[in-house]
């Protein structure tokens, strides 16, 4: 070991942290360098020095302020069981907006049957019919209904019948 | 059987107080010194230690033994210190920029040599002091790195992570930090200086 290595490792030596191959080169090195080992004996009477710092204790008020800081620290409330955390609440509200906006959207009828959709159109057409609003078309609609049905169908199959035989013939 | 201190902590986070008093009365002598250290002021040292206390038991809940309690500990008390070193600081600038300009004509600061200057301290001030006074002149993180080694005994780990840095880069710190007292204590630790320390005092 070079002494800039005993310097890196030094400190781990002395405090009885460094590994045994570490600790026995360092003091393989120091045993031979002088300047390392008076290095080394000067840091071990500093730290003795620094333990003369006297420990100071903290003044006799100092629990009772903290307690009383402690008091004053909002207490949970017996109704804080019901209110969810922070993230869950905030999730729950994103939620219910985006479910109230969904369901505030125009309607799409594009799903809609096609049945259902002639079903409304004639109804439209039959709604915008006003003619059925005047009393004298609808009476003589009714009027319609006296007349007999088979004579005004028979002619019809006559001529049916007629051109029939015509193709035949 | 004596709880953990992690145990401790969990049992806050439980509601139970009396824990947190427990805490309180293993850990507010560190602290303290730890922070006087740091600061240099003995009631500033206390307000910042109720500080910490206050802010360990409202994070209770949110509490998960993911490191060591005097990990986080004194991560919290390292991060308030320096803030407050640093916010004196700056008072201390504002201070010298609002005072009047010092006269020109005046003659030059006389700086003592060092050895002139460590005997007036030991003249004005007592040891333990000036060894104080030494230790807090030294840069921050040196500073902190020193008071965790040295008074608080945390490992290289547990510092590095306080410190947020790595372990080797610690050992480079720590031992920067040790050369710099070494040479400044050196009436203390030189065994050259201590014989001509002893000479001076036995002349007087």
């Amino acid at each position: 070991m070079k002494c800039e290595d005993v310097s890196r490792e030094l400190i781990p030596y002395l405090d009885r942290r460094a590994n045994s191959a570490d600790r026995h080169e360092i003091e393989e090195h120091l045993a031979a360098c002088s300047a390392c080992h008076a290095r080394a004996e000067e840091l071990r009477r500093l730290w003795s020095v620094l333990d003369e710092v006297p420990v100071v204790e903290p003044s006799l008020g100092f629990d009772a302020r903290m307690r009383a800081r402690i008091t004053e620290e909002p207490r949970p409330r017996w109704f804080r069981w019901f209110v969810p955390q922070p993230r869950l609440a905030l999730s729950m509200a994103l939620l219910l907006a985006v479910s109230v906006w969904i369901s505030r959207l125009p309607q799409d009828n594009s799903g809609l049957t096609a049945s259902a959709q002639s079903e409304h159109e004639q109804f439209q057409v039959i709604k915008n019919l006003d003619v059925l609003e005047n009393y004298d078309v609808l009476s003589k609609f009714d009027a319609l209904d006296e007349v007999p049905v088979d004579q005004s169908a028979q002619p019809d199959q006559k001529n049916d019948q007629q051109s029939q035989q015509d193709d035949g013939g | 059987m004596t709880r953990s201190d992690v145990q401790l902590m969990l049992d806050v986070k439980a509601g139970d107080d009396s824990s947190f008093d427990l805490l309180l009365q293993k850990y507010r002598t560190p602290l303290v010194n730890f922070l006087y250290r740091m600061v240099r002021d003995r009631a500033t040292a206390e307000d910042l230690a109720q500080e910490v206390f206050l802010r360990v038991y409202r994070a209770r809940k949110q509490y998960s033994p993911s490191a060591k309690f005097t990990t986080w500990l004194f991560r919290i008390a390292t991060n308030l210190a320096l803030n407050s070193v640093r916010d004196n600081r700056h008072r201390q600038m504002d201070v010298s920029l609002d005072a009047a300009p010092a006269d020109e004509d005046a003659a030059p600061l006389q700086l003592p040599a060092r050895e002139m200057r460590i005997d007036e301290h030991m003249i004005e001030r007592d040891r333990a002091d000036f060894i104080r006074g030494v230790v807090s002149s030294l840069p921050e993180k040196q500073r902190v790195a020193v008071l965790l080694h040295k008074y608080e005994e945390m490992d290289y780990g547990e510092i590095a992570k306080i410190l947020d840095c790595s372990e080797s880069a610690l050992k480079s710190l720590l031992f920067r930090a040790y050369e710099t007292l070494r040479v400044q204590l050196a009436p203390f630790v030189s065994p050259a200086a201590r014989r001509a320390g002893k000479e001076a005092r036995h002349e007087m």
